[in-house]
């Protein structure tokens, strides 16, 4: 049954990917969405069997290696941990899905089978990566996304900044792979075995956290969360991510913020065993996942894309979930995960449907007053924006209450109130920046179309975003030419914005009402909730057969929990009224500040400049010395030259010796005689 | 008394006579010619050296080297022929064609 799970979509892609070019629209999306729906459904009645018996479900597809001591079936486990993934992915999947058939109808016939039949192939992939009970098929998935992630940013690859941001991608993310990798040799090396339950059971009979000290578990740890910080774009690989948006926008709501980024908090989660063993390895997760949010946040801010600022939300918001794992708060970090899921994929969905109606236009600085234009999405957005800032009682504001609550009372390590700190700053900023979002798109009055008076002077000086700005200004109506290419012209002007069509708006308003009450799995004791979430997910994080400890000590201070919610729900009702007042309110003040710390809001707005110093420090030294040293140094200097040498010292040294023949057969006579001679003058006088 | 070294004398006089000949003349003709005294020089030598030893081997070879002599001056000449109707000479330096 469980491999049904992933096969449905798989088979999907197979079709979509061998007929779609002969099939309508209609049967091929149709057919990709069964699969996704079925595989939800299957899904269902998998995660139903686990949850009425308590136990984990697996079944082995087939011997995948043997070779020694070495076995790896082809198997999948259910899990507590894989059962909330597995839903998340194929339901939210599905409404995605459903999403791309009204998104994407004005591709031709056979774009839109291709982005289905990859979009099919995602789930697969994405499936068993979370489904996989040893690190090797954990690691196919893994792998697989990567590729998906890969093909569909660069969807549109006849657009250069698509393709480049593809590649991007694509070269960020082996960097973490090969993280990945290592971390498997030293965990099988260690321990002799790949399954993840048995590396678990290994481990915690073997070590302690004291005993484990610095050695093994924490390099393993270490090269696995390099793993996940390149998969969940944390520093220092995020850079790929904001570069991501170039997809097509139901694709960055599926890949980009509901579930491919999330894979390497699931990582964590599935490791939680060997990460408890590693405190020096938790603090690092903590102190990374913390910088990031704050890094993101800032850079959210100030951006003028609206995909680009729900990209540094959700790397942002992958920090917090990085936070709460590095504090030892898995079951929060998952719960973060899971409503994340819903209200970011509705926002990028909402964002989506904006695009839409604008055929193509990006910029927040052209858009405003969609609210009555756009009342569908309008009010769905505003449900996300509310449930991502925190305000309860929507998902949000629980699960970011949790992992801030959690922060605060663990103990370790030793700087968690800088930790709880800068998270609550980042809770702040994330109530700015997304109602900013929402003021500029939807409030006030539709601003110019044109590009702004000196874009030069505001945009980023990098190559990629400038590429990605000038298209954007320059040419808002053709910039997705092959997506809307006739609807185009007729909606350049705002004459006629529409709602969203008939599938689009359907997953939106699931979303919105899953974003409203998604959170309610996880209601914390403090307020009379029974934080079921938290007794569900537990399991999964301790090694077979250990006892659960009760963390009764954790709900000691319910009043201090209290207090810290109020904080966190003023705070975040403090920075919607800031954004109000700069981008509602008062527009001009919004310029003044920036006129006054022109200096920061230029680092902010050039993303700190890291996409130019990885290029100085990184790109260009690595193709000086492939150009220099590799290409023309060895390639063409020594391996070139060593072929080229032999063919010239031969062909030297034949125009020589070709001078013998010289055809004339009174030579050829002489040389014979000569020859006789000196043969038998040999024998003769020795 | 004639012995075997007079022999031996007058093939090594008739064999250097047909070497320079084959070096010196300028006509294919006269090389052929050159070539067959060679080859009689040494009939003479196996003849000789079988007298000398009392078998007949020596003169069994020479009946061999006779007739591929034979065969030898037939195809030689057809060459010759071949080739003079060509480029109307016969010398052999007009014929330095098959080389670098």
């Amino acid at each position: 049954m469980l491999i049904l799970i992933p096969l449905l979509p798989f088979i999907g892609f197979v079709v979509n990917a061998f007929l779609g070019k002969r099939l309508p629209k209609s049967i091929s999306g149709g057919l990709a969405c069964a699969a996704i729906v079925g595989s939800f459904a299957v899904a269902l009645a998998a995660v139903w069997s686990v949850v009425s018996s308590h136990h984990a479900m697996e079944q082995t597809a087939f011997t995948w290696i043997t070779s020694g001591e070495l076995s790896i079936p082809f198997a999948f486990r259910l899990d507590n941990l894989s059962s909330l993934m597995i839903l998340v992915i194929t339901g939210i999947g599905s409404l995605i899905h459903i999403y791309s058939t009204g998104y994407m109808h004005d591709e031709p016939d056979s774009e839109y089978a291709r982005y289905f039949s990859y979009l099919n192939l995602f789930a697969a992939f994405m499936l068993v990566l979370v489904l996989g009970a040893s690190f090797p098929v954990m690691f196919v998935g893994w792998e697989g996304v990567g590729l998906c992630s890969y093909l569909l940013i660069g969807f549109w690859f006849k657009k250069k900044s698509a393709s480049d941001a593809g590649k991007k991608a694509f070269v960020v993310n082996r960097v973490g792979d090969f993280g990945f990798i290592l971390a498997m040799l030293i965990i099988f090396v260690t321990f002799g075995t790949l399954d993840i339950q048995a590396v678990a059971a290994a481990a915690h009979s073997t070590y302690t956290p004291e005993t484990a000290g610095i050695g093994v578990i924490t390099a393993a740890t270490l090269l696995l969360f390099l793993g996940a910080t390149g998969k969940s774009a944390q520093i220092p690989l995020y850079v790929w991510l904001p570069d991501a948006m170039e997809g097509p926008t139901p694709v960055s709501a599926l890949i980009h913020a509901a579930t491919m980024v999330t894979a390497g908090v699931y990582l964590i989660g599935r490791c939680a065993v060997l990460f408890s063993l590693a405190p020096i390895t938790l603090a690092v997760v903590a102190a990374i996942g913390t910088a990031t949010a704050l890094m993101a946040g800032t850079i959210g801010l100030v951006q003028n894309d609206i995909k680009r600022v729900l990209a540094y939300s959700t790397v942002s918001q992958l920090g917090y979930m990085f936070l709460a794992m590095g504090v030892g708060a898995y079951a929060a970090g998952i719960f973060h995960l899971y409503t994340h899921a819903f209200f970011k994929a509705l926002l990028f969905l909402g964002s989506g449907a904006v695009i839409h109606a604008l055929a193509g236009e990006q910029d927040l600085r052209n858009m405003g007053g969609l609210k009555k234009h756009l009342p569908i999405t309008y009010w769905t957005f505003l449900i996300g924006a509310l449930a991502i800032a925190g305000i309860p009682p929507l998902a949000g504001f629980f699960s970011k209450d949790e992992i801030l609550w959690r922060t605060y009372s663990t103990e370790w390590p030793a700087f968690h109130l800088l930790l709880y700190g800068v998270g609550i700053l980042t809770a702040f900023l994330t109530a700015t920046y997304m109602f900013r979002l929402v003021f500029m798109a939807f409030h006030g009055e539709r601003r110019h179309e044109a590009p702004p008076a000196h874009p030069e002077e505001e945009e980023p000086v990098a190559h990629a975003a400038a590429a990605h700005a000038a298209s954007a200004h320059v040419a808002p109506s053709t910039k997705h030419g092959t997506q809307h290419a006739a609807p185009s012209t007729q909606h350049a002007h705002g004459a006629h914005i529409h709602d969203a069509p008939p599938a689009m708006a359907f997953a939106l308003i699931v979303l919105a009402m899953g974003s409203v009450l998604a959170g309610f799995i996880g209601v914390p004791h403090a307020i009379g909730g029974n934080n079921w979430i938290e007794t569900f997910l537990e399991p999964a994080f301790l090694a077979p057969g250990a006892v659960h400890e009760a963390a009764e000590a954790v709900h000691a201070g319910a009043s201090v929990e209290l207090m810290l919610m109020g904080l966190s729900v003023g705070l975040a009702a403090a920075g919607i009224g800031l954004a109000s007042y700069f981008w509602l309110r008062n527009p001009a003040a919004s310029a003044a500040w920036a006129q006054r710390f022109s200096g920061i809001h230029r680092l902010l707005l050039n993303k700190y400049y890291v996409d130019e110093l990885y290029d100085a420090a990184i790109v260009q030294p690595i193709k000086g010395i492939s150009t220099g040293g590799l290409w023309k140094g060895v390639d063409a200097g020594g391996i070139d030259f060593a072929v080229n040498g032999v063919g010239l010292g031969v062909r030297g040294s034949s125009s020589l010796l070709r001078r013998l023949q010289t055809g004339s057969i009174r030579v050829y006579a002489a040389s014979l005689f000569a020859g006789a001679v000196v043969v038998l003058g040999y024998y003769l006088w020795r | 008394m004639i012995t075997l070294n007079h022999y031996l004398i007058l093939s090594a006089l008739l064999f250097a006579i047909g070497t320079a000949g084959v070096f010196l003349r300028r006509n294919l003709i006269t090389m052929l010619l050159s070539i067959e005294i060679m080859l009689n020089a040494v009939n003479l030598t196996f003849v000789a050296v079988g007298r000398y030893l009392g078998t007949v081997d020596g003169q069994i070879i020479t009946f061999f080297v006779m007739t591929v002599a034979a065969a030898e001056a037939a195809v030689g000449l057809a060459l010759v022929i071949a080739l003079f109707r060509h480029r109307e000479t016969l010398s052999p330096d007009a014929f330095t064609a098959l080389k670098w």
